[in-house]
């Protein structure tokens, strides 16, 4: 016999597996995971969870006997006061009184938990932003190069001169390695003697000593290389991801004493999605908040959701307010800029020329994208039709008309939030668009 | 035999280490084999985490098999299911292969370690080695082996073919994978190492004379019609074994689909003897296991405490909830099989005048795991229960028969626990173990290859309990894609050979490629 310890080898067998289950019922797990999203809260978004599918769709036939009909015969555990021959109503759910084991899971649904990465993963699959290449996004991050330190091995073409030469010369100092000078003095006195016509006295032993000291200094710089393979030192490069995907997202929102709970529920579900999309597809997003009345400032959430401003409403100063923080902290050449515009369309009309110009000739061509959604009330839903048309609305549709990374919707119910969020950002409706 | 007496407990505690699992091993060894005289295939013991054995669970508890996205809607429901604390984990698992591996569960306590390694290292390990099904029907020495290479197989079909053709027809041969079983032994068993080899040197031979000019070559006039009789003998008809027929015969199917199609079925009969086998096979690892902490108790090898812990988790696994408890779900194996087993010990050792007359050939014979071996080795579920199940335990379960006939509105209770009942009673348990009574009984039956190649294929209808209806045509479905023309499932009496009801499939456009 003998033990072998399984258990530090590597986990996840069955995650082929399990992608290709997700796979076969993909339709199905997108479907379970939409409808799940229509009661979820904002906060639960990205958060993992269960789903149900029908069990039909991933049902393994067999071929088996029915659970119904015919003539059975069976043999139960536990008899209290039966006699033979009695003769026993038969109980509910069919014939063959309790469940025929391995068939009784016909019609269940089918439960099961996904992951917070695959819940999104579904949820956003069939997304894109447009647009997304522009500017400085290749497909996400890059690998960049950065120097990290020097290694004492590589690539000849990375050694390091200046440091290994360095190297080499402390250790000639600390080995006390002789310099070339001192060999020169020695040779120039050897010369000096040898060359005197009269030789003096004690020149014989002098000569002898020198000589000596000579080969010991030869031996010495032979023994001590000038350049050892251990002095080499290469410059080491390490790779690291290079964030050139960075976006920054407008969330421009009327907070004026029209816009009710309702519609301001409505519009933070959709910056919310929004967002979750963006921070996908962006290594760093940055969220600007700026809420208006008539007059705009910028805020953090917590106020531009909760808080409650009135006043008029005057979208131009929302604009400006938009341009004045692009101006201060977002370079249009830097980033990607997303702005997401919702409000309930009531607008006064002497704006509305002011508003077009700003959008039309100074928001629209830095931006990789405008979205405005106009948000109704929940009761007028199949009142209003595209018939009714708002201020804004009215303002904004020659400008829709004209540039392509500017979208409108009008929504009235949270239900409507998810598809007018998918046909915004739909590859085909992209493709469409662009052609 | 008294056995060697113990100086100090094995543990006091519940931790373990490797070397405690050794000693434990070397304590139960002398025990299982040299008093009770088991036969074993070497033992390998691997040590996994809870998160592995959810792995395991999902691939039919093998070590390896090949992807298929069925093992991995098994592991979403199990671990759903484990992760809401509904369902526990096995403590155990064990593989028929020689060597014989058995996990343990690194979260088990030192009993529960001691009990896992007597009930599956050598009471599984007894049965597989020498239960005349198993020894009949696989390939202990080479299943890993072929695993090994079905996964490879079927990987490289998916790279060769991409990956939904293969799902296709793992998905087709999945639904006919209860009917790719041969149940008489007609054919030798394979042995699996050289399957591989099999396969191997065909796709290189087949590499080798590829000419695309064959393409080209015109055929010839077709040979005239061959009388029925002969062609059906041809054919090897009719032909229970779908799976194989198929392989042998489909007229579409390509090669690598064929090999597919034989992985299934090979697989499929790896496992068929498991499902003869389930509550003896757990009824004999339950009975050694039980005899092996009794005696590790008796002789001081394992502490009160201990034995405590291990009669708990005995009684749950031998626990036989009663028809109307709420929890009643079919007989446990376990209890069911370790009751007949205690049972027959009892009647070995103390046996009554009912027991004599009952049993006459084991009845007092005072060797009860002789006995038990030799049942061990020569039944299977339906003849064990049929031959063994006592009176004393028909009355002491309070079983009783029912009798549901279609048409009348009240069911009828045919025979309890009274000497008139026994008889019925065991006749009747015992069918419910007849996988052959319980299994649909379905052949092919007819095809003319040289006409139409319309595939019929027939239902024995058993006391007028037909086919589940939705599942059918589903499966009927699959095995018209492969098959690559109509099919007709005809489901007749087979008693009244008169036909009561029929399906029909067509392949669908493109199935196959």
């Amino acid at each position: 016999m003998h033990i072998v310890d399984r258990r530090l080898n590597p986990g996840g067998k069955s995650l082929v597996n399990r992608q290709r289950f997700l796979r076969r019922a993909r339709a199905y797990v997108q479907q379970a995971v939409r409808d799940s999203l229509k009661d979820r809260s904002i906060k639960d978004l990205d958060k993992e969870g269960q789903v149900t599918i029908q069990r039909d769709a991933i049902h393994e036939p067999t071929l088996h006997r029915a659970s119904q009909g015919g003539n059975r015969e069976r043999v139960f555990p536990g008899n209290h006061d039966y006699m033979e021959g009695d003769r026993i109503k038969r109980p509910d759910g069919g014939q063959g009184s309790g469940s025929q084991a391995g068939q009784g899971e016909g019609n269940d649904d089918f439960q099961f938990a996904l992951s917070r990465e695959e819940f999104l993963g579904l949820f956003l699959d069939d997304l894109e932003l447009p647009d997304l290449a522009k500017r400085r996004l290749i497909g996400g991050a890059v690998d960049g190069i950065r120097r990290a330190g020097y290694s004492v091995v590589g690539n000849p073409s990375n050694l390091s001169v200046p440091r290994t030469m360095q190297r080499a010369m402390s250790r000639r100092i600390a080995l006390r390695r002789p310099k070339g000078s001192d060999l020169e003095r020695i040779e120039d006195e050897i010369a000096e003697i040898e060359a005197r016509a009269p030789p003096l006295p004690d020149d014989a032993v002098r000569l002898e000593a020198l000589r000596e000291e000579r080969a010991h200094i030869v031996r010495r710089r032979n023994l001590i290389a000038y350049i050892d393979p251990v002095d080499l030192r290469y410059r080491r490069f390490e790779n690291v991801p290079k964030p050139v995907a960075q976006a920054v997202m407008f969330c421009l929102m009327d907070v004026s004493g029209s816009m009710t709970e309702h519609m301001k529920d409505l519009a933070k579900r959709f910056f919310a999605l929004l967002h979750l999309f963006l921070s996908r597809c962006y290594e760093h997003v940055e969220v600007v908040f700026i809420h208006h009345t008539d007059r705009a400032a910028e805020v953090d959430e917590q106020t531009f959701f909760y808080s409650t401003v009135t006043g008029g409403t005057l979208v131009s100063s929302a604009l400006d307010k938009l341009l004045e923080v692009v101006k201060e902290r977002y370079r249009p050449d830097d980033w990607n800029i997303y702005v997401a515009q919702a409000s309930d369309g009531d607008t006064m009309q002497s704006d509305n020329g002011r508003v077009v110009s700003l959008m039309q000739n100074e928001i629209l061509p830095m931006c990789q994208y405008v979205a405005y959604l106009e948000v109704g009330r929940e009761e007028f839903a199949d009142i209003e039709t595209v018939g009714t048309m708002t201020g804004l609305w009215q303002a904004y549709a020659p400008v829709s008309e004209a540039n392509r990374n500017f979208v409108m919707r009008k929504v009235h119910h949270r239900r409507e939030i998810y598809p007018v969020f998918r046909e915004l950002f739909q590859r085909k409706g992209v493709a469409e668009r662009t052609a | 035999m008294t056995g060697k007496h113990a100086k100090a407990p094995l543990f006091t505690g519940s931790d373990w280490d490797f070397s405690l699992i050794n000693r434990i091993y070397d304590t139960i060894e002398p025990i299982a084999l040299k008093e009770m005289k088991l036969v074993i295939y070497p033992n390998q013991i691997e040590v996994i985490s809870a998160e592995q054995m959810l792995d395991a669970y999902s691939s039919i508890g093998m070590p390896l098999f090949y992807k298929h996205w069925s093992f991995g809607k098994q592991f979403v429901t199990n671990e759903m299911m484990y992760r809401k604390g509904l369902r526990g984990l096995a403590y155990e698992l064990v593989i028929n292969s020689d060597p014989c591996i058995n996990y343990l569960m690194q979260e088990n306590s030192a009993t529960m370690q001691t009990l896992v390694i007597a009930h599956a290292a050598f009471g599984h390990n007894h049965f597989f080695k020498n239960n005349y099904v198993f020894k009949q029907w696989t390939d202990a020495e080479g299943i890993l082996d072929y695993l090994e290479f079905a996964k490879r197989y079927i990987a490289e079909c998916e790279e060769r073919y991409g990956q939904l053709a293969v799902e296709r027809v793992l998905d087709a041969a999945h639904a006919l994978m209860n009917q790719g079983v041969h149940r008489y032994p007609r054919i030798r068993p394979r042995d699996l190492k050289s399957e591989a080899a099999r396969e191997a040197e065909r796709q290189a031979y087949r590499d080798r004379i590829y000419d695309d000019l064959w393409r080209t070559v015109p055929v010839g006039a077709r040979a005239d019609a061959v009388p029925n009789e002969a062609r059906r003998a041809a054919l090897g008809l009719p032909q229970e074994n779908i799976l194989y027929f198929l392989e042998k015969t489909g007229p579409r199917l390509q090669s690598w689909q064929r090999e597919v199609l034989r992985i299934v079925r090979l697989i499929a009969q790896y496992f068929y003897p498991q499902r003869q086998t389930k509550a003896m096979n757990e009824g004999c690892a339950t009975y050694t296991h039980y005899r092996i902490m009794t005696a590790l108790h008796e002789r001081g090898w394992i502490t009160d405490g201990a034995f405590m812990e291990f009669l708990s988790s005995h009684t749950n696994v031998v626990y036989q909830p009663t028809y109307d408890s709420g929890h009643f779900g079919g007989f446990n194996p376990y209890a069911l099989g370790f009751g007949i087993m205690s049972d027959i010990e009892r009647i070995c050792l103390e046996p009554t005048a009912e027991d004599r007359e009952w049993f006459g050939e084991i009845a007092g014979s005072g060797d009860p795991v002789e006995v038990l071996k030799d049942i061990w080795a020569n039944y299977r579920d339906e003849s064990f229960v049929s031959q063994f199940l006592s009176p004393h335990l028909i009355r002491q379960w309070r079983l009783f028969k029912i009798i549901d006939r279609s048409g009348e509105s009240e069911l009828r209770v045919d025979a309890i626990h009274d000497e008139r009942g026994y008889r019925r009673i065991r006749r009747a348990l015992a069918r419910e173990y007849d996988i052959g009574r319980q299994e649909p009984d379905i052949q092919v039956v007819d095809v003319d290859l040289a006409g139409d190649r319309k595939l019929i294929v027939e239902h024995g209808v058993v006391d007028g309990v037909q086919l589940d209806p939705n599942d059918a045509a589903m499966v009927l479905q699959n095995l018209a894609n492969l098959w690559g023309y109509e099919v007709v499932l005809k489901e007749v009496d087979a008693e009244q050979r008169k036909e009561l009801k029929s399906h029909g499939a067509q392949p669908q456009e493109g199935w196959l490629r």
